[in-house]
């Protein structure tokens, strides 16, 4: 009786997550205004922390953009059928979170009404220039790719596409984990481990953020989900959590062996206040725990429970970003090593950061774009992934 | 002399006197506008030598003088501008303490301009490191890549701003050496206020200018010289 009735109002719902899509994004568009006119003094960030909250979001959307597109090249460029029934749909996701994550991006520039200027003005030996190029051009053949695979009479030019967007995204998240890799005197950064592990962290980002929308997907067509393949999927995300776990270990470990990278590590380890709370309660515990957990455990590992281990995925991801970025800034530099140092320019001093609504309004107007693409995209076209009989029989074995 | 001519000639003079009154502010504007005509040259590298023992500790006349040159408001807010500061050191080990101006290094590698995706973040040949405060987009990536902290994003509204020294809401600005004071053969407001000439300014490449001179005597160092961004400012002291 409930299936009915929803089914009797789904166009009212689908024009009512419209509207309340647009109303966030209205609301982000806003809080850029507000910045755009009073500056920079109605976020929370400062001289010390100069990237804040809209990064977090930004670079969660541009890392997950890349790493939803696993699902695709697990499709397209090994051949597996259960994935490539999802390319289209992993596709879409990718082009929404990259708008939504760009946009975030440009909107928190102190002059976003010069944007342009970056694609006038190009120095060849900045990698956040060299990433203009690395999102427009993985815009432009994703598109290629998902046209490939939607037109039938293209369908020939899908695996060459498939590999060339795989390529593409591998070295577009390498230009991500560069952005801080190449920050030499930063203790927070400067470490070649940056790359791979925004990489693997992708992965497992963009495969729950998959998760996620297709259960969304499912739920809203009455759709069952295949025990065989959630079974395969949740596979997947547990070994993704488990290497990106990995590398974040690493990064710490190798961290903690250098003495001059020591109090550091003990700031966002231990007595960092927020950061260390973050850190382990967030992406330990909420992170990669429960998640894992959820997979694992014997009984579990059903489409709710996968579901849950995707959003608190999500969650974790976000908590490491926060503490990756910001306690990264707020930590001092090291101008002087071996000296104590005070100054009123903060010189020896955590940095402090208050993250303000601005700032979060921002932040979720990005998502709502990503959200409005998805929605839409989902509904004009057909994105739903489409399992043969025999695929779904065939189970684990393909 | 017919009087068609005498009009004639009267109107001459008076058409050219009238173009040069015309004209002539225009030329002088103009002049004014572009100041001295020959480009700066990688010949001379402007530098500054940091006498730390003879830097007083609690003298804070380096930081009005440059407050007040370029127009900052001097305040000591998080978000508020600082080119130039005072930084007390006390060594870990020996306790020995140290105070010392700290602003733009001038590096000769610097990392904001390889950094800077536009551009505006750029080295003069004469070694000056500035911000062109008409490309710059405000990402402050520049901000991050600085091992000094030397750079100020600019988070308000501006007023009252220098004619000398352009400014702008949303874009990063540093210590420019006073670049407008160093073009007319003046040298930068810090050095010229400081009570204790403990701030020697100079052209490094020139082996008899005074700074040159005074660094083959005296050991000086660069500030992390582990990166080997080889700084245009020297410290002694430290």
């Amino acid at each position: 009786m409930q299936r009915n009735s929803f089914d009797r109002n789904e166009q009212q719902y689908f024009y009512g997550m419209v509207a309340a899509g647009l109303l966030v994004v209205a609301m982000g568009l806003f809080a850029a205004h507000m910045m755009e006119e009073h500056g920079h003094i109605i976020t929370g960030m400062n001289n010390q922390i100069v990237w804040g909250m809209p990064h977090v979001f930004a670079i969660f959307m541009i890392v997950a953009a890349s790493g939803v597109l696993n699902v695709a090249s697990i499709g397209s460029v090994f051949g597996k059928s259960v994935y490539k029934a999802r390319a289209p749909l992993a596709s879409l996701l990718s082009i929404a979170l990259l708008a939504g994550g760009l946009t975030v991006l440009m909107l928190d520039l102190g002059r976003p009404d010069r944007v342009i200027v970056a694609a006038t003005h190009y120095n060849i030996t900045s990698v956040f220039a060299w990433n203009v190029l690395l999102y427009t051009g993985m815009f432009a053949t994703v598109v290629v790719y998902l046209w490939t695979m939607m037109e039938q009479r293209m369908n020939r030019w899908t695996k060459p596409a498939g590999f060339v967007v795989f390529a593409w995204r591998f070295i577009l998240t390498t230009g991500t984990g560069l952005i801080f890799a190449f920050l030499s005197a930063r203790q927070a950064y400067g470490s070649a481990l940056l790359p791979p592990m925004f990489i693997v962290i992708s992965f497992a980002w963009g495969l729950a953020v998959f998760h996620v929308v297709q259960s969304s997907i499912y739920a809203w067509n009455g759709k069952k989900h295949t025990p065989e393949i959630v079974s395969r999927m949740k596979n997947l995300l547990g070994i993704f959590i488990i290497g990106a776990l990995y590398l974040v270990a690493a990064y710490h470990l190798t961290n903690l062996y250098f003495a001059h990278q020591s109090a550091f590590e003990r700031f966002i380890l231990v007595d960092g206040g927020i950061y260390p709370q973050l850190f382990w309660w967030g992406y330990g515990l909420l992170g990669n725990l429960l998640p894992l957990l959820l997979i694992y455990t014997p009984g579990l590992g059903k489409p709710r429970n996968v579901l849950a281990a995707s959003l608190l995925v999500i969650l974790g991801g976000f908590a490491l970003l926060y503490v990756f970025i910001i306690g990264g800034q707020a930590f001092p530099l090291n101008i002087f090593p071996g000296y104590e140092v005070k100054s009123s320019f903060g010189d020896g001093q955590i940095g402090l950061y208050q993250p303000s609504l601005p700032e979060f309004l921002l932040g979720l107007g990005g998502l709502a774009i990503a959200f409005l693409i998805t929605t839409i995209g989902v509904r004009a076209l057909n994105f739903m992934p489409h399992d043969k009989p025999h695929v779904v029989a065939a189970g684990a074995t393909d | 002399m017919s009087d068609t001519n005498v009009q004639r000639r009267q109107f001459l003079k008076t058409s050219v006197g009238a173009a040069a009154v015309a004209i002539a502010p225009g030329m002088l504007l103009f002049d004014m506008a572009h100041g001295k005509t020959e480009a700066v040259s990688s010949k001379v590298r402007w530098g500054m030598l940091i006498d730390t023992a003879n830097c007083a500790d609690g003298c804070n006349d380096c930081v009005k003088a440059c407050n007040k040159e370029n127009g900052l408001s001097g305040g000591l807010s998080p978000t508020d501008s600082q080119w130039i500061r005072k930084v007390e050191l006390k060594d870990m080990r020996s306790g020995r303490e140290v105070s010392l101006p700290m602003m733009c290094q001038h590096c000769a590698e610097p990392p904001c301009v390889d950094v800077c995706p536009t551009g505006a973040s750029f080295k003069r040949a004469d070694g000056i490191v500035l911000v062109d405060k008409h490309t710059c987009i405000g990402c402050r990536y520049c901000m991050m890549a600085c091992p000094y902290k030397a750079r100020s994003f600019v988070h308000e509204p501006l007023h009252d701003q220098k004619p000398d020294v352009p400014r702008g809401k949303g874009t990063v600005e540093s210590c420019t050496m006073c670049v407008h004071r160093v073009d007319k053969g003046q040298q930068p407001a810090c050095a010229e206020a400081c009570p204790n000439k403990s701030i020697l300014f100079g052209n490094l490449n020139d082996p008899e200018s005074e700074i040159s001179r005074k660094i083959r005597t005296v050991a000086s160092t660069q500030v992390r010289a582990d990166l080997e961004l080889n700084t245009g400012i020297r410290y002694q002291g430290i």
